[in-house]
């Protein structure tokens, strides 16, 4: 169990504003991921947490024990931590052979066990026939590899992962979920991970910080943040979602993107306005010559078409925007009118004082 | 024309020896310098400096106040070896340092400060205190630097002249170096000898440069 309560102030440089952190959170065994932009304190927190940085002010406890707490003054030195950090650049030492930067991580263990406990960590890891290359003899993947290898060696009570899926491609991310996945089992320790990849979220982290500005905008499990995102802010961090402007109606509608929707979901009374989400996965959208005139809905005229793989996001002349499988576009063919409908669950609305 | 290779061998010695020292004390403060934040760290990093812009001959006047016979330092030499150190050999190993060691701690403190800070963040990380940061990580990887910072300072402590003049003097066959025995030569009118002496110390320093070059950082990968 990892608690931190972490304060830490910038002032303005002549490249960059002003940056204050200002963080809480607890966290058990499991993965928890710190999501956000780039500079929004993720990578920040877990200096402070290794003690590469110190905080202003603050609390942070490891089972038990603090690490670091400015009113008591306490402040351990990162060796005496016991948190591994596995480092974006995977920061193996570029002199030493792969066996040699596990060696350097097992002088924690009586001298008898070291040989054997190194050897275990290059079979579980891949990296036998490996142990006798530097570093950059070795691929990206065995280098990330290598690198949790060495920081599990040296026996941590917490786990910082800094965007370690960054630079892989597809199928070596794959792998190394795989390997998370393995040492979230086998070593019970609490696992926070820096990411800004919202796949990432969702294929290792249990709870999710939503980091925007230094402060926490929201928390939860991943599937719930992207459901319900508590504000506008972390609605568009997501980047999955469309943020508007919208006005109530009356009788169930809502003025959208400068027409009338019909949409009961919102609740909002006529003439209120709010902030609201529309979740391009969820709207329906069929050409105009095959929608169902008493079926209502939304004309709309098509501006362009974004293909994906998968997904096809057709962009709308009134700004909306609809996601379809690529299958389904391609049945529908060419079309520049088309209705699109708003079903239950695509639209959510930010209630003002909610979220922070 | 006899030649007296005496001086030629004097300065190899020279600065071999004060090279030798210069790397074991300026890598230690050069690291302190750079990695290290302490009361008077401003203080000794213009100390290391001054040398590198004062006139060799006032640094020299200074290192006779304290070394000479009658100086602090020189009567504690004396009272424990029982030989004053001015006007020796060991005199112009003094000077070689005062006048290379500067330069070490400089290039020495570059090449440690070019040291990606996130190897030392992992062997912290990873349990290792820190003589072990230094001696595993930080001095492995500036290696190559340091290894140029003591070709430096090696073909600068050849070159000495206006500290060994004033702490060494200018004793043919004892402490008589080869800047010395240049200017000796050519005051002589021995210009034989004098251009000789030139053209050895010239290739000597060449050399250690194009040494430095070769092996320095830069060319292969650590």
């Amino acid at each position: 169990m990892i608690e931190a309560a972490i304060r830490k102030r910038f002032a303005a440089g002549e490249e960059s504003g002003a940056f204050e952190l200002d963080v809480a959170f607890r966290a058990a065994a499991g993965v928890t991921v710190l999501f956000g932009p780039s500079g929004s304190g993720k990578t920040l927190t877990l200096d402070s947490i290794a003690g590469f940085v110190r905080p202003d002010a603050g609390r942070i406890v490891l089972d038990g024990e603090a690490l670091f707490d400015s009113e008591a003054g306490v402040n351990l030195p990162p060796q005496r931590r016991r948190c591994g950090y596995v480092f974006q650049n995977y920061a193996l030492f570029p002199h030493m052979t792969l066996r040699e930067n596990l060696e350097f991580a097992a002088s924690r263990l009586p001298k008898k066990e070291r040989r054997g406990r190194v050897e275990a960590m290059l079979e579980t890891f891949r990296l036998a026939e490996l142990a006798g290359r530097r570093p950059h003899e070795v691929s990206g993947g065995q280098q990330q590899r290598c690198s949790i290898a060495r920081t599990l060696l040296a026996g941590p009570r917490l786990l910082l992962l800094d965007e370690p899926a960054r630079g892989l491609d597809a199928p070596l991310k794959e792998e190394l979920y795989a390997v998370l996945r393995q040492v979230r089992e086998e070593f019970g320790t609490p696992i926070l991970l820096v990411t800004h990849d919202l796949e990432e979220c969702f294929a290792l982290g249990e709870e999710m910080l939503v980091y925007s500005g230094g402060r926490i905008v929201q928390r939860g499990a991943p599937a719930a943040v992207l459901e319900e995102p508590a504000t506008p802010e972390v609605a568009r961090l997501l980047g999955r979602l469309q943020v508007l402007e919208a006005e109530g109606a009356g009788g169930g509608k809502l003025r959208l993107a400068g027409h009338e929707v019909a949409h009961d979901g919102t609740g909002l009374p006529a003439g209120e306005k709010a902030t609201v989400y529309v979740r391009p996965d969820r709207l329906r959208a069929v050409p105009a010559g095959a929608a169902q005139a008493d079926a209502g809905g939304l004309r709309a005229e098509l501006d362009r078409v974004v293909e994906g793989p998968r997904v096809v996001r057709l962009e709308f002349r009134c700004g909306l925007r609809v996601e379809m499988p690529a299958g389904e576009y391609r049945r529908h063919g060419d079309n520049r009118e088309w209705v699109i409908r708003f079903p239950e669950g695509s639209i959510g609305i930010f209630r003002r004082g909610r979220g922070r | 024309m006899e030649i007296d290779w005496f001086p030629l061998w004097l300065s190899l010695r020279v600065a071999a020896i004060s090279t030798a020292i210069a790397v074991l004390a300026g890598v230690g403060i050069a690291y302190l310098l750079a990695n290290k934040e302490f009361r008077g760290r401003e203080a000794l990093d213009a100390a290391v400096t001054l040398p590198l812009v004062l006139p060799p001959t006032v640094l020299g006047y200074y290192l006779l106040v304290v070394l000479g016979r009658n100086g602090p330092l020189g009567k504690l030499y004396e009272s424990v070896t029982g030989e004053p150190l001015v006007f020796t050999w060991k005199a112009a190993v003094v000077a070689a340092l005062f006048h290379s060691g500067p330069l070490l701690i400089k290039s020495a403190r570059a090449g440690l400060e070019s040291v990606d800070h996130t190897y030392e963040r992992a062997a912290r990380n990873l349990g290792a205190p820190e003589w072990k940061v230094f001696w595993r990580v930080t001095l492995p990887l500036a290696r190559r630097s340091i290894f140029a910072a003591a070709a430096l300072a090696f073909a600068r402590a050849l070159g000495d002249f206006g500290i060994t003049i004033m702490i060494a003097g200018n004793i043919p066959g004892r402490t008589q170096t080869v800047a010395v025995a240049i200017y000796d030569a050519v005051e002589a009118g021995n210009g034989a000898l004098a251009r000789t002496l030139v053209l050895v110390i010239s290739a000597t320093a060449l050399t250690v440069l194009w040494i430095a070059n070769r092996y320095g950082p830069g060319r292969a990968r650590a």
